[in-house]
């Protein structure tokens, strides 16, 4: 590795390696971009590109008489007057609202069961907890989706046992439920193991500190543990907001067994998608794409500023 | 000398948390029984859709409509419905299987070989644009990667890029989250008096980068891959909206489609095959995941509180 120059050890090898040094600093301005490149380059045709020509497309119209034609922000006017669109946007805010937390508090409660040794088998509980993370979304939802459903369903097994009629997971006011479900399996272990790795950074000597002091474990957690939290719990709730605003593969997959209730634009995503595919409207798909994005962005961006200040104060 | 020092430190700092605590608390600690028992109704949770998973796998398609669905009943099927998983329509499950280990070698391979690249290059490197650099791919972590779906799709259909394994491999190669791993991680494991050293001696840029900092950066760019891989593995939006060749599918569109053949007019129901190919595509993932699972725990340290 050490690759020795005839001038080490004498006052011009000295200078010499000074000099290199000044023109390795000097190409060191420049090698940077070299590894950073390929990642831009790609990022720039695949996820800047794609959103310029959203923009360029939600700008346009194709009309039958006419063609395709610049309407300025016709298409966005449209959006933010359709009733659908804000249908499906409400229905993943309701969903943001109830089912992120919901999910967060157990993933919160599991990390403290696992963290605080008092668990037997601990390790069993934390990878049995993770593992459904590991199984695809459209398995996750087929899977609930047959459990939900009456044909082989734990619903009509569960009627037929008890001689009772439980309500259709997959009609109208069971629907969003049905699907917060399939989410929150998926997504607690996800989020457990994001707030456990958190825990385990805790320096131990506080817990001593803790303990010296005669602190229960309620009073550890309340004082010691949520606080070193916060960062792990901002960033949670943060990709968890952006996980609902792009709710797609559960209604997607549930949509042949539920088609009344699902609809076309049951959430934004599948709006725009059923608007590209089924309805050839590409400009206005891109334009709901555009405004969902940019809702999303917003959305986050406030959630981290509140997080940010309330860890400030 | 100084690089395997430097490499075990870094290791170490990698999972400091287990080491110590482990010194402070022996694990003598009271077990509780309460909190056991409760957690073991979250292990039920957990598991109770994979275990119906196996056992409705394990059945016959009548049988999947004539018998009790929480238990084992009938004849049983398993290996049957895998021989028939595997053969039906012309190997249709088998070529999708192939095309998801190409989408996920190449995808998520090249997402973590750019993703170090980079996270290398913007922590160990000063260089005109980088503060620009910095700023647009981190806010790039906060666009749903979803909403760029259609976009791209229609970006792509325009250049005759859909219907390309193209189409799926050169979205999946951008991962703005592993690009944040990387920097951070490539922050906290390679020291510069070590870069400096390796130039004084008269290294090049490259040579330094493979031999001294690839070695260090390990840890961090398995944490990458992993999670680039079940991305991947499981991605759907993207392959429905880029693919409709059923040659070119993922087994996430395959299997959905199977689905919903059964839903159509004039489609034959093939349930039991759709749940044993589910039973077959959850496995190989659940493995990877089960042996690397120490990985995961070090990434999300990284991601979530040395911000």
């Amino acid at each position: 590795m050490t690759v020795l120059t005839p001038e080490t050890g004498s006052d011009a090898g000295a200078a010499g390696a000074r000099r290199r040094i000044r023109r390795g600093r000097l190409r060191a301005r420049w090698t940077g971009w070299g590894f950073v490149a390929p990642f831009f380059l790609v990022f720039l045709f695949a996820l800047v590109a794609p959103i310029v020509y959203a923009v360029y497309l939600s700008l346009f119209q194709d009309k039958l008489i006419g063609g395709n034609r610049f309407a300025g922000f016709a298409n966005y006017t449209e959006a933010f007057k359709d009733p659908q669109f804000w249908a499906g946007f409400e229905r993943v805010a309701l969903f943001l609202v109830v089912q992120v937390p919901v999910m967060l508090v157990l993933a919160l409660a599991v990390a403290f069961a696992v963290d605080s040794a008092r668990l037997h088998w601990t390790p069993l509980y934390r990878i049995a907890v993770f593992l459904p993370y590991a199984v695809p979304a459209v398995v996750g939802a087929l899977m609930w989706g047959f459990m939900y459903g009456t044909q082989f369903g734990l619903v009509s097994e569960f009627d037929r046992w008890f001689h009772v009629n439980l309500p259709d997971p997959l009609g109208n006011s069971l629907m969003l439920p049905a699907i917060g479900n399939i989410v929150t399996w998926e997504y607690v272990g996800y989020n457990m193991l994001i707030f456990y790795s958190a825990l385990r950074v805790i320096p131990h000597d506080i817990y001593e500190a803790a303990e010296l002091d005669n602190a229960g474990a309620w009073r550890i957690i309340w004082h010691i543990k949520l606080p070193a939290l916060r960062p792990a719990m901002l960033l949670a709730t943060v990709f968890s907001i952006i996980g609902s605003f792009q709710l797609f593969t559960e209604p997607a997959v549930l949509y042949p067994i539920a088609k009344d209730q699902i609809g076309s634009a049951y959430t934004p995503n599948w709006y725009a998608y059923n608007l590209s595919f089924n309805g050839q409207e590409y400009n206005y798909s891109a334009t709901i794409a555009i405004v969902m994005g940019l809702l999303t962005v917003i959305v986050a961006y406030l959630v981290q500023r509140l997080g940010q200040r309330k860890q400030g104060a | 000398m100084a690089v395997t020092e430097a490499h075990r430190s870094a290791r170490g700092a990698a999972r400091p948390a287990r080491r110590s605590r482990k010194a402070w608390n022996p694990n003598k600690r009271r077990k509780s029984p309460t909190l056991t028992i409760v957690m073991t109704l979250g292990l039920i949770y957990s598991l109770f859709p994979l275990f119906w998973l196996v056992v409705n796998a394990s059945k016959s398609e009548s049988n999947l409509f004539s018998t009790n669905g929480l238990w084992f009943g009938g004849h049983f099927s398993l290996f049957d419905n895998v021989k028939q998983t595997l053969t039906y329509n012309g190997d249709e499950f088998v070529h999708w299987f192939g095309n998801t280990l190409l989408y996920v070698a190449a995808g998520a391979g090249g997402a973590t070989v750019l993703a170090t690249l980079a996270g290398y290059g913007l922590a160990r490197f000063e260089f005109p644009g980088k503060r620009g650099v910095l700023a647009i791919v981190l806010g790039a972590v906060a666009i749903p990667a979803t909403i760029l779906v259609v976009p791209t799709f229609l970006m792509f259909s325009k250049m005759g890029l859909v219907n390309t394994y193209w189409a799926i491999i050169i979205p999946s190669l951008i991962n703005p989250f592993g690009l944040y791993l990387m920097w951070i991680f490539a922050r906290d494991a390679i020291p510069v008096e070590l870069l400096e050293a390796a130039r004084v001696d008269g290294a090049r840029e490259l040579r330094i980068f493979l031999s001294i900092a690839l070695r260090l950066l390990r840890p961090g760019m398995i944490t990458v891959l992993l999670f680039a891989v079940v991305q991947t593995w499981n991605n759907y939006f993207l392959p429905l909206v880029m693919l409709n060749k059923p040659g070119l599918y993922p087994l996430t569109v395959g299997l959905n489609q199977w689905n919903a053949q059964s839903q159509t007019a004039g489609g034959v129901p093939i349930f039991n095959l759709v749940l044993t190919g589910s039973l077959l595509m959850v496995i190989p993932i659940m493995a990877v995941f089960l042996v690397m699972q120490r990985y995961w725990q070090s990434g999300l340290t990284a991601g979530s509180v040395k911000q």
